[in-house]
């Protein structure tokens, strides 16, 4: 019994520590919410070097802890330099034991990327997006958790 | 053709799909009077002789924006004697960001020796003005017979990280196109910046 609970704790941190971050693009991230049947995704992009974002990010694993078994989706996609991703990106998220899945985004140019996440957007972090089928809401902003819960609740 | 199809792909891209935010490529340029840190007010016309203005709404702690400082500064000295200044406004409210106080900034100033007005925008309102929402973002301004007109508005260039081999730079191109009496190809452009830190409203 001990053994079965040592075997337990063992797998739960390597859940919580083994997190791993992977590239994605546009087209794979889109691809992913097209297939998601009734899903939301809430997709938030960050940078760790970007103060506001990094106070948030504990927003979304709430949320995403509270709703887990609602249909939703939390996708935090890092706009670090790819060059950041071993020196700054992965210890970031090992030391948060974050449970959402992280991304890199894999795109190479802004004047394209930015425009295709959404048009109204300045570029500036942090900002979120909430997809579910075709409908999708743009936010360039960062949220308190009730800010986020009630954003989330609207978009249902 | 490929490539003109590309090409205008790209064009169309950048400046097809207009900025909600910044005061459009066009447009006039506000002018401000606002506190430098060596104590004085600027405005336009303390560049009596200017020709235009390289405005770059920054700030002392955003790490893109730090990461373009050394090129600012560069910026200013290539182009300040030819007519075209840096005039740098900090964006953030320091309250909410207290390494953008206004002491912060001449501490700043000072250690990194610049040679163009970092100017303290109180209340926020040239930033809002102008409707610069991240850092840094630029505006050139030229001086012309209507006025002080925004020929482009965006990113310095596309290599925040100054890694590419095929960096494009944006503002020096569009800088080329006015001093040779010509539009920009490329009028606004986008980059991934710090949101700028507005004033708490209570």
């Amino acid at each position: 019994m001990k053994g079965g609970f040592l075997f337990l704790s063992f797998i739960f941190c390597l859940n919580a520590s083994g997190q791993e971050v992977g590239l994605v693009t546009l087209n794979q991230l889109y691809d992913r919410v097209d297939h998601g049947r009734d899903t939301i995704y809430v997709i938030n992009f960050w940078a760790t070097w970007c103060v506001p974002c990094v106070k948030e990010l504990q927003n979304f694993e709430r949320l995403s802890n509270v709703y887990k078994n609602k249909n939703l989706k939390v996708l935090l996609i890092s706009l670090d330099f790819k060059s950041k991703l071993n020196e700054s990106v992965l210890p970031f998220v090992k030391r948060n034991k974050m449970k959402n899945e992280v991304f890199m985004l894999n795109e190479p140019d802004p004047q394209i990327y930015i425009n295709r996440i959404d048009s109204s957007w300045s570029g500036a972090l942090p900002a979120t997006l909430m997809v579910k089928n075709k409908k999708r809401k743009f936010f360039e902003k960062g949220f308190t958790y009730s800010e986020l819960l009630n954003e989330y609740k609207n978009f249902k | 053709m490929k490539t003109l199809v590309a090409l205008s792909l790209f064009v169309w891209s950048t400046t097809g799909l207009a900025q909600s935010g910044n005061l459009k490529p066009g447009t006039s340029a506000p002018d401000f009077s606002l506190k430098n840190v060596t104590g004085e007010t600027v405005s336009f016309t303390t560049f009596r002789e200017a020709r235009g203005y390289i405005i770059v709404f920054t700030c002392n702690t955003c790490p893109v924006a730090k990461a373009y400082e050394q090129r600012i500064i560069e910026l200013n000295a290539k182009f300040a004697p030819i007519g075209y200044p840096v005039i740098a406004i900090n964006t953030n409210d320091p309250q909410v960001s207290p390494g953008d106080s206004f002491e912060a900034m001449v501490d700043r100033a000072k250690t990194k020796k610049y040679m163009f007005p970092y100017l303290f925008d109180e209340g926020q309102n040239i930033t809002t003005k102008y409707g610069a929402r991240n850092t840094p973002t630029i505006f050139l301004v030229k001086h012309s017979n209507e006025g002080n007109i925004i020929v482009y508005t965006g990113a310095i260039d596309n290599d925040p990280e100054e890694n590419k081999s095929d960096r494009i730079n944006y503002l020096e191109q569009a800088l080329s196109a006015v001093q040779a009496g010509k539009d920009p190809a490329i009028t606004s452009t986008k980059a991934i910046g710090c949101s700028v830190k507005r004033k708490r409203s209570t």
